[in-house]
């Protein structure tokens, strides 16, 4: 058979058609994404010469990156920041989700998605800089508690501390958190809930026995959307952080346009990288045995 | 009923938790005091002023428009590619190639821009804008493909195989059919994938080289106290800007799921 008869042949094929289709992207997202993340971990194995990259095979980067107790502190603290934005997150957001879900009519879900989604479309670096301006030594929180006598004198921990760090990014990524729970608490069949009922449950046990669970893959999506982009936050540690909320981002950025030692930073992003996916993993195999026990 | 009150009362907390930072905004633009802090000193518009005749503003303006109007249209595109492909075919590695291409979405942003920094510097390429375009297609694609997809996906194929059927070939069948139906879908890729890389800002800093993007502008300015009720101002518009942007865009994602009689789940996510 000629080359054309396998083209022609080729050409009618499902699988041809869509490889065809998809390649324009597929062929963008390696040139640009996979290639690139390659060479990070290439990089991340190499020597650093003044300036240039020396093709010389070494550990030497990992090591440092794990003994320095200065870098694995910053690790550690992001991976605690990561955690703890990722749990004030979600169980803000729950309550909002089911709000949305259970309580509205139908015709008032999207006015309300559509209000909650707003904010995370403005500027994220302004917004980041407003909450330094509220939870400043001279900031509007405290001139407000200051105003209603709650305290006698300006709080300090709220501004350039971890727990600055957090609040401003358990606000960024609210949408993030409410919208997957609500789409799974959405698909829940409702006539399950009155079923539960029907047969004598109370309102809370059917939430826990029935609603907790089918929404939980709206919960895993949560957790890994809010967590996974959180540890890797240049801007917020930045702007309200201080020395004290500093995170891996910022060192990474030290690494690569201060120092220009690009093995290490390379060495930090993977390094940052891995802990994200093994945590992750551990997550959703952690879920997945949870659910298992509760059927 | 109790429980819905008290979940109504928690909700509402919750949009003014969402909103508070934004609301000060066009306080402190209209302020008139260089500090940002209580109590107000009065109402000005100088900060408008100041904000309009500012040349580096204006040229962070126009590259960030530049390249957002770029990014979105080429993301948009590759946003098309891949929804179509997804919805209409079955091939081998669909799940594995299609991860890849939405893979940003849950990859820290410093790792796109530093893994990318690294190559356009290996390959010996200049930054300027047009690394930053190359960054942002990257990171709008997943967004675009997400809308694009239910665009797509409630598509009715009997529409198709009929136009087939009487004699269309396979593009004109995609352009006199499916376009259409799929076009409010394609506007609101664009406006989001827009707002998106006007946002943007880890990229950009990392790829911009000296040309600023806004974002990379708004951030050097905050290290001057003085610029930044002038920063305040901007962000009032931008905020009012992009709240525009959005209604259009959820007026066409909305009436996209009406004409091609689907079922609307709300939200852009």
């Amino acid at each position: 058979m000629g080359k054309a008869g396998v083209m022609h042949r080729l050409g009618r094929s499902e699988a041809a058609n869509g490889l065809a289709l998809i390649a324009p992207p597929a062929i963008y997202a390696c040139l640009l994404l996979a290639a690139p993340l390659g060479l990070l971990f290439l990089y991340s194995f190499l020597t650093d010469g003044y300036l240039t990259i020396l093709w010389e095979f070494t550990f030497q980067n990992y090591i440092d990156a794990w003994t320095d107790p200065q870098v694995r502190q910053l690790m550690l603290r992001s991976l605690w920041v990561a955690m703890s934005v990722t749990l004030a997150t979600v169980l803000l957001a729950f309550p909002v989700a089911y709000f949305v879900s259970f309580h509205l009519r139908p015709d008032r879900k999207s006015l309300w998605l559509f209000l909650i989604t707003i904010p995370f479309w403005t500027s994220y670096l302004i917004r980041v800089f407003l909450w330094k301006v509220i939870l400043d030594y001279g900031g509007v929180l405290n001139s407000f508690l200051l105003g209603i006598g709650i305290v006698d004198e300006p709080v300090r921990w709220f501004m350039n501390s971890p727990t600055a760090v957090v609040i401003t990014l358990a606000h960024a990524y609210a949408p993030f958190a409410i919208l997957p729970i609500f789409v799974a608490l959405e698909k829940i069949d409702r006539s399950l809930l009155e079923a539960g009922q029907d047969l004598g449950e109370s309102g809370l046990r059917t939430f826990w026995r029935v609603t907790l669970p089918l929404a939980m893959p709206g919960v895993v999506a949560a957790v890994l959307i809010v967590f996974i982009p959180t540890i890797g936050d240049y801007v917020t540690p930045q702007l309200v952080g201080g020395t004290e909320g500093r995170m891996v981002a910022n060192l990474i950025y030290l690494q690569y346009m201060r120092l220009d030692n690009f093995p290490a930073g390379s060495a930090i992003a993977v390094s940052a990288m891995f802990m994200v996916t093994a945590i992750s993993l551990i997550f959703i195999w952690l879920n997945r045995r949870f659910l298992k026990v509760g059927k | 009923m109790r429980a819905a009150r008290l979940f109504k009362t928690y909700a509402l907390a919750y949009l003014v938790f969402l909103y508070a930072p934004i609301i000060l905004l066009p306080v402190f633009a209209f302020n008139d005091a260089t500090i940002i802090a209580f109590p107000l000193k009065g109402i000005t518009l100088k900060w408008f002023e100041a904000m309009f005749g500012n040349p580096t503003l204006a040229l962070a303006v126009r590259n960030s428009l530049t390249i957002a109007v770029s990014a979105s249209i080429l993301a948009t595109c590759l946003g098309i590619f891949t929804a179509r492909a997804v919805t209409r075919y079955n091939f081998p590695a669909k799940g594995g190639i299609a991860g890849l291409i939405v893979l940003p979405l849950v990859l820290p942003e410093i790792i796109v821009a530093v893994s990318l920094l690294a190559v356009l510097l290996g390959l010996g390429i200049n930054l300027s804008i047009w690394t930053v375009i190359l960054g942002h297609v990257l990171i709008c694609t997943p967004y675009t493909v997400a809308i694009l997809n239910s665009a797509f996906a409630s598509l009715d194929r009997s529409l198709e195989e009929a136009a087939i059927d009487l004699g269309e070939g396979r593009w004109s069948t995609f352009r006199l059919i499916i376009l259409p139906l799929v076009a409010p879908g394609i506007v609101s890729s664009l406006l989001i994938s827009f707002t998106i890389s006007l946002d943007e800002f880890i990229i950009a800093f990392f790829l911009a080289g000296t040309q600023p993007t806004l974002p990379v502008y708004i951030f050097s300015q905050f290290r001057f106290p003085a610029s930044v009720p002038v920063i305040m101002a901007l962000g009032t518009i931008l905020v009012v800007l992009s709240i525009i942007l959005l209604t259009i865009a959820e007026y066409f994602r909305r009436r996209g799921i009406a004409k091609s009689g689907g079922k609307d789940t709300g939200g852009f996510l």
